[in-house]
């Protein structure tokens, strides 16, 4: 895409985060649009693009009653709102529509207007198998299948992974909405509940609800919004495979690689232009696979990297600022969540801000290293 | 409960009928000579349909793994292995370590294991034991 073209002009979460059982699925949606058309000055008749996952865009855009000219459904997982925003940018380049809403709501912890959990029944399709049949319930079991070959390629310890978890609760700590706040160490992560050998509890995303959605619309109709514009340097997505155990490399994901290596071949950027980066923990590892797979770290330097506080506050890599899936909230598709925190950070305007950020990176996965989209982010004007 | 289990489909019912004869089935690409897994009537290298189905010898290493200490209720209430066998001929395929402990200490990553076959009703799942030699 042509750099800057497009940025995103409104921005927000649901009014509450956490644990919210006096609203269904559909209104987590909802509440999040309603609260970013606010901080954009739009209404629905003003949006005429919509895109979102879990929920049909279809559903989305009856019950808030926009018509769009642009309809996205792509649902890949948590990083789908990362390729909405793709999309998005692609389609507003294109004339296809001119202000596109994109959407995220769920009720991971209250299951309120949720469909059933999807996981774990054998069927006819690959997963169902020649996986399920051995007994995953569900991430907590399956993503972090590859983790034992990776740390002995890597010559990582569990300590590393744990060492993770630690550096994301202090920023949490910085975060007024963040789920957890006080402060733990190594031995509290490695001593928590043992939940999939290596994995103990700490090491594992919350379970939360909430949502959130973004506005984006032309760099040049962006100038009229009253917040600053967030502006689109490049993006990236790639997909793998639905099943973990057929990752080409158990020690790096290929739909990582491609997505980022695209998102930065189009931002024009490098790794040291980075001031800010969000990359999707649903498990601990994830971190140490992202900085390897962006090309911030060697494969193999991505732990002393995060045990020498290069990603914690002060560090010259401030990483998952808000105290990420592990800390800050995690609702099922927690992607959308990583971006509102580059969004806020390139505004300016994050609870642990980083003093002069003018670049973000926003990374997701998408199921169990099955897919994945990245998106740069700058707050500096074409 | 009963087992969680598969649903063969056209492309993959000779795999299952492999295993119900104690035999685990592999497919490799006659064009390539490519081993490759999960089953699919064409090679996932070069594209080609002409693929054969050959005996594998069953001979694996423990590649990676996890010890779940929240067993579903079909497989069990102790925690059990779910992992990642490397098979000799090339393809990785999940599968549970069976017939040792299921520990740290027991499971150890690129040990040899061998295929072990056991029946649910119409279908016989692999499991993986250590090598006996």
């Amino acid at each position: 895409m042509k750099q800057k073209s497009v940025a995103v002009v409104g921005a927000a979460e649901t009014t509450e985060m956490g644990r919210i059982p006096d609203m269904s699925v559909i209104q987590l949606h909802a509440d999040a649009a309603l609260n970013a058309m606010a901080d954009c000055g739009l209404k629905p008749s003003d949006i005429d693009g919509v895109a979102t996952a879990g929920l049909s865009p279809t559903e989305l855009a009856f019950y808030l009653g926009i018509t769009p000219t642009y309809a996205d459904g792509t649902s890949v997982g948590g990083c789908s709102f990362m390729l909405h925003v793709r999309h998005a940018a692609a389609a507003i380049n294109e004339g296809l529509c001119k202000t596109v809403l994109i959407t995220h709501g769920e009720s991971g912890r209250s299951r309120v207007g949720a469909g059933g959990f999807r996981g774990g029944g054998g069927g006819s399709s690959l997963p169902g198998q020649f996986e399920a049949p051995y007994g995953p319930v569900g991430p907590p079991s399956m993503f972090t299948i590859p983790v034992l070959r990776y740390l002995k390629e890597r010559s990582y310890t569990i300590e590393d992974l744990a060492m993770v978890s630690v550096i994301q609760r202090e920023w949490a700590a910085l975060n007024p909405r963040a789920s957890f706040h006080d402060p733990i160490t190594v031995a509290d992560v490695m001593n928590s509940r043992m939940i999939a050998y290596p994995f103990t509890m700490l090491m594992c995303c919350l379970v939360t609800d909430g949502g959130g959605a973004l506005i984006l619309t032309s760099a040049e109709r962006a100038k009229d919004f009253p917040q600053k514009p967030v502006y689109i340097l490049g993006t990236g997505e790639s997909v793998e495979t639905p099943m973990v155990s057929q990752m080409e490399d158990f020690s790096s994901s290929k739909a990582f690689r491609v997505s980022g290596k695209k998102a930065f071949d189009e931002a024009g950027i490098k790794h040291s232009d980075v001031d800010h980066l969000m990359i999707y923990d649903a498990f601990a590892h994830l971190p140490l696979y992202g900085l390897e797979d962006l090309g911030f770290c060697k494969p193999g330097e991505a732990a002393a990297f995060v045990n020498e506080r290069n990603t914690a506050i002060g560090g010259k890599l401030p990483l998952n600022t808000n105290g990420g899936g592990l800390s800050y909230m995690h609702s099922g598709m927690y992607g959308m969540y990583a971006m509102q925190e580059s969004v806020r950070q390139m505004r300016g305007i994050a609870p642990a801000q980083v003093p002069g950020a003018k670049i973000s990176i926003s990374h997701g996965v998408g199921g169990m290293f099955a897919a994945s989209g990245t998106i740069v982010f700058s707050n500096e004007a074409p | 409960m009963d087992r969680v289990l598969p649903q063969p489909t056209p492309e993959t019912q000779h795999f299952w009928d492999g295993c119900k004869e104690g035999e685990l089935r592999l497919q490799r690409c006659v064009e390539c000579s490519k081993s490759y897994f999960p089953p699919r009537p064409f090679c996932p290298v070069c594209g080609s349909r002409k693929v054969e189905s050959y005996k594998a010898s069953g001979k694996a290493v423990l590649w990676s793994y996890v010890i779940n200490h929240r067993p579903r209720p079909d497989i069990g209430k102790d925690p059990h292995s779910i992992a990642v066998v490397q098979l000799e001929e090339g393809p990785r395929m999940m599968t549970n370590i069976v017939g040792c402990p299921q520990t740290p200490e027991a499971l150890v990553l690129d040990m040899p294991v061998e295929v072990t076959f056991e029946t649910f009703g119409e279908i016989a799942l692999p499991f993986f034991q250590p090598s006996k030699g």
